[in-house]
């Protein structure tokens, strides 16, 4: 399928060697992170976006299911249970001398929804993004998101003709105040405009829950 | 499927590099908290530590730690604890905002961030 064929041309082997010579550390000065995550399902294009956007090489990692509360046995635990393991990427944007922006490219699969409680919590807003092939892929991630009341925007990576806006926002059951709109993940400009409608969004949904405290 | 370093590790290196302990306990650690060295790298240290130290020499994010070391993140938590303990490393943490604390990003914020991504 051609939106595999996005993820699969990515020079992904280089990222995973660490090398001195690669790394482009933060200014002295910065002192506060911020994270949006990118989240949608297998090859939908959320590398892509993460890499169209992102100043340094996109960066690859793992994270392993631990179980909150227990505090003791998690990690050596890692000898005798199975564990779930999720990759992810990020890569990051410097907002300015003090603050970094990272974006991190998530799989929105159940099994691999853990991430979202030990490594993106305090993110600012999540984008979903979607393959119109495979609305269905989305459907876990915005019934999560809805739940736990994280701000996010849907984008729609399109790789050709498709269903309508329409179509997608009635698929995904979406409410009227959640942004939705197509973009192509490859392109920094699209990508960048992505994340501007979810700035917008989070500075209007600011607002709103300014007036209506709970 | 993906020949990183992670998957060619078992995983008895993340116990040796953890001592067998699990970052359940240090869920105060943002994954992109910004960890900077204080001091220098010492030949007795265990490797992992000494590696932190020089890859912070300036600000370095818990993630980029993990994608650097080839460790899942909780394992650089662990690494990182033991750190934090000893004054060896200090922590900036992220700017708060959480899901469940209701009005969250301050204007000026959201403000900056905006004019970071109409530079790009």
């Amino acid at each position: 399928m051609l939106s595999n064929a996005f993820e699969r041309t990515r020079p992904r082997q280089t990222w995973a060697a660490p090398g001195p010579t690669d790394r482009h550390p933060l200014a002295e000065t910065v002192d506060s992170a911020l994270k949006i995550v990118i989240v949608g399902g297998f090859g939908v294009g959320k590398t892509t976006m993460v890499g169209s956007i992102s100043e340094i090489r996109p960066l690859s990692t793992e994270e392993v299911m631990t179980q909150a509360g227990t505090g003791v046995d998690d990690l050596r635990g890692v000898r005798h249970k199975r564990t779930t393991t999720a990759a992810f990427d990020f890569g990051r944007i410097t907002v300015d001398a003090t603050r970094v922006l990272y974006l991190f490219g998530a799989p929105g699969q159940k099994r691999f929804w853990f991430l979202w409680e030990q490594l993106f919590t305090g993110s600012l807003g999540a984008v979903v993004l979607v393959d119109t092939a495979r609305v269905e892929d989305s459907w876990y991630a915005v019934d999560r998101l809805e739940h736990h009341g994280m701000p996010f925007v849907v984008a729609v990576n399109r790789f050709g003709p498709g269903p309508s806006l329409d179509r997608v926002r009635t698929a995904l059951d979406l409410s009227d105040d959640v942004p939705l709109l197509e973009c192509d993940a490859r392109r920094r400009e699209s990508s960048r405009d992505v994340l501007i409608t979810l700035v917008h969004h989070l500075a209007s949904s600011g607002r709103t829950t300014a007036k209506d405290p709970t | 499927m993906r020949a990183d370093p992670l998957h060619k590790e078992k995983p008895d290196r993340l116990y040796m590099v953890t001592g067998g302990r699990g970052g359940a306990d240090e869920p105060s650690l943002d994954s992109v908290a910004l960890i900077v060295a204080e001091s220098e790298p010492s030949p007795e240290m265990q490797s992992e530590h000494a590696a932190v130290l020089r890859l912070c020499a300036r600000p370095t994010a818990v993630v980029e730690l993990s994608a650097e070391l080839g460790l899942p993140v909780s394992a650089v938590r662990v690494l990182l604890a033991d750190l934090l303990d000893t004054g060896a490393v200090t922590a900036r943490h992220p700017a708060p905002s959480t899901v469940r604390e209701g009005p969250q990003h301050d204007p000026d914020t959201l403000k900056q961030v905006l004019l970071a991504l109409q530079r790009l």
